[in-house]
């Protein structure tokens, strides 16, 4: 029973003997283990960047480049005009959180704090939308967009965030149900409107969680390539994701350069991943669990 | 005073539909009508520039029928029954792992969710080159153990099990989402297991299996769903090569649509995966039923 009281390692015995030693030392190992899967590919993605082309078809592999060759980044924004897909993905990205934290907040009030008739349907055939597979509406809705004579622009790309997604209106219901109802109660009594009792009493409330869904946005918009690869063809008007494939084609053995340009389109999503990475979590738990 | 509460009702509902009026919007517009047209779509020869003809079932005849296709439906079951499962083992044991009271948890937390993060054409990039033939840094890495290098994109009998590797390394979601269930389980349940001598297997089995069943289920649901539609990898890394060994179903789809063009086909193919998805969902749902136990709900 000690042993196996250890091995949980949830209930920390009074007595340390030896062998619990053994397995907080098992667990770090296995810890390490994995977190070098995780990690590695990045770190020798950075190293392969920062190589000389003869560097990367050495053998052995070494992993610390020399001299680092950081002349390689400003190759690969030489040879596409990356700053100008950084700024179309800046562009995208910024007005898609606008959009979704506004329309998703907006939906989600409507269906975590107001009774009408219909409401739970709705909101059981939104969150059946969930499941449907992107390649079943993808067809139709670029052939509106192709009859709108919209292909080209970032409207297909950012409009769609203001029809609200149902990730983020059940991320925002879920955690909506939490405030007391009182406090809408108390602001109708006082005159409040629902719209004033949507704005100044429960959206000030739900900062957290929309910070889940800003940043959630962010990144799900920087990454996106299926969209902009069939709406955007006007090298002008490419985001990083879609300047990175190109960038791959045309320089498809000089791993260096690729793994640079790649680079250049995840520094941004990690860094605010790495600033926000609590909401993150917040916001997996609060979707993933509360179901 | 009746009448004020009814007009008082009235006018919440009215508000209640104008607040949900975008995503029902949406909802119309962008995906229930979409849907239709696609429906509408899959039963003609359109291909966006002449006009289009009502053919029958002809598309769907097509589906089941083109070589191609079938080895696409092939590739996305294997890729999919095949990363799942060994995903949520992956995602589990790396739940239980962070679930241990050692020091620098976060970081480590933060370190299993990053591929999440940057999951997209740089990461597909990324492994193309650890996969890359002779230079790759996996096979360098298998030939230091003294196992024989693997030709991963080059083979059809590799390239597959290249993508489900790659996919284990994004397991950061479900596993963030196995840990929160596994911080949910009441301390009482595995106390009790502990004052009864059961062994690390028996509580493992008999208590947290059974209290994650929700989780775990959401996670199966999600991962099929995911799997089934997996794409820009692939787009990237392969182009569905070799021998369309790693052609999967989407990838299929996309090359039909915008580069044959051929709409019709391409719509029947995607209601083809909707019904695949959803008979895949009802049956999992089904076979849980009686085995996912739902505290409190």
């Amino acid at each position: 029973m000690q042993v196996s009281r250890k091995a949980e390692g949830l209930a920390i015995p009074r007595v340390r003997p030896l062998h619990y030693h053994a397995f907080v030392a098992a667990t770090y190992v296995a810890m390490w283990l994995i977190l070098g899967a995780f990690l590695l590919p990045f770190l020798w993605m950075v190293s392969t960047s920062l190589k000389t082309l003869s560097e990367v078809g050495q053998y052995p592999p070494r992993w610390v480049p020399n001299p680092a060759q950081w002349n390689n980044y400003a190759q690969v924004f030489q040879d596409l005009p990356f700053s100008r897909f950084i700024a179309n993905s800046l562009e995208i990205s910024l007005l898609v959180v606008a959009g979704s934290v506004v329309s998703s907040s907006v939906v989600a009030f409507g269906f975590a704090r107001t009774r009408f008739p219909g409401r739970d349907v709705w909101f059981i055939i939104m969150l059946s939308t969930l499941m449907l597979p992107f390649a079943v509406t993808l067809i139709p809705q670029y052939v509106i967009v192709y009859r709108l004579q919209l292909l080209n622009t970032y409207v297909p790309l950012v409009v769609p965030s203001l029809f609200a997604s149902p990730f983020f209106v059940f991320l925002l219901r879920q955690f909506m149900l939490t405030i007391p109802r009182d406090l809408d109660e108390a602001a109708q009594i006082d005159g409040c409107g629902w719209w004033q009792i949507y704005r100044w009493i429960v959206l000030p409330l739900c900062k957290p969680a929309l910070a889940a869904v800003a940043i959630f946005a962010f990144v799900g918009s920087w990454n996106e390539f299926l969209s902009p690869l069939v709406y955007l063809n006007q090298t002008s008007l490419f985001t990083v994701a879609l300047g990175v494939q190109l960038f791959s084609g045309q320089y498809s053995s000089f791993y260096n350069l690729m793994m640079a340009a790649a680079l250049v389109a995840l520094v941004p999503v990690v860094v605010v991943f790495l600033m926000a990475q609590r909401y993150f979590v917040e916001g997996v738990v609060l979707t993933g669990l509360k179901m | 005073m009746r009448g004020n509460v009814a007009s008082m009702r009235r006018r919440e509902a009215i508000a209640g539909y104008l607040f949900i009026a975008p995503w029902l919007i949406g909802f119309v517009c962008w995906t229930a009508g979409p849907m239709l047209v696609s429906l509408g779509l899959s039963f003609t020869d359109w291909n966006l520039l002449s006009p289009a003809h009502w053919i029958g079932a002809s598309n769907y005849v097509g589906v089941v029928t083109s070589h191609v296709t079938l080895q696409s439906l092939w590739d996305t079951a294997y890729y999919t029954f095949t990363s799942v499962p060994l995903g949520l083992c992956v995602a589990l044991g790396a739940a239980i792992l962070l679930n241990q009271p050692l020091r620098g948890t976060a970081l480590y937390r933060l370190i299993v969710y990053l591929p999440v993060v940057t999951s997209g054409v740089a990461t597909a990039i990324l492994w193309a080159w650890l996969f890359a033939p002779q230079l790759g840094m996996i096979d360098f890495l298998l030939q230091q153990v003294g196992l024989p290098a693997i030709p991963w994109l080059t083979s059809t009998t590799w390239s597959k099990p290249a993508f489900v590797l790659m996919s284990i390394w994004g397991v950061g979601g479900p596993a963030i989402i196995f840990l929160a269930g596994l911080k949910g389980i009441p301390r009482e349940l595995i106390e009790a297991a502990l004052v009864d001598g059961a062994s690390v297997w028996a509580r493992f089995t008999n208590v947290v299996i059974p209290q994650l069943g929700p989780v775990i289920l959401l996670n199966v649901i999600t991962g099929i769903i995911g799997a089934s539609q997996v794409f820009t990898q692939a787009f990237i890394v392969t182009q569905g090569g070799p021998a369309d060994s790693t052609l999967f179903y989407v990838l299929n789809l996309y090359n039909n649509a915008f580069v044959y063009f051929k709409m019709g086909y391409a719509s029947a193919l995607a209601w083809v995966l909707l019904v695949f998805v959803m008979l895949l969902t009802l049956l999992v749902l089904y076979l849980s039923r009686e085995r996912v136990y739902y505290a409190g709900l």
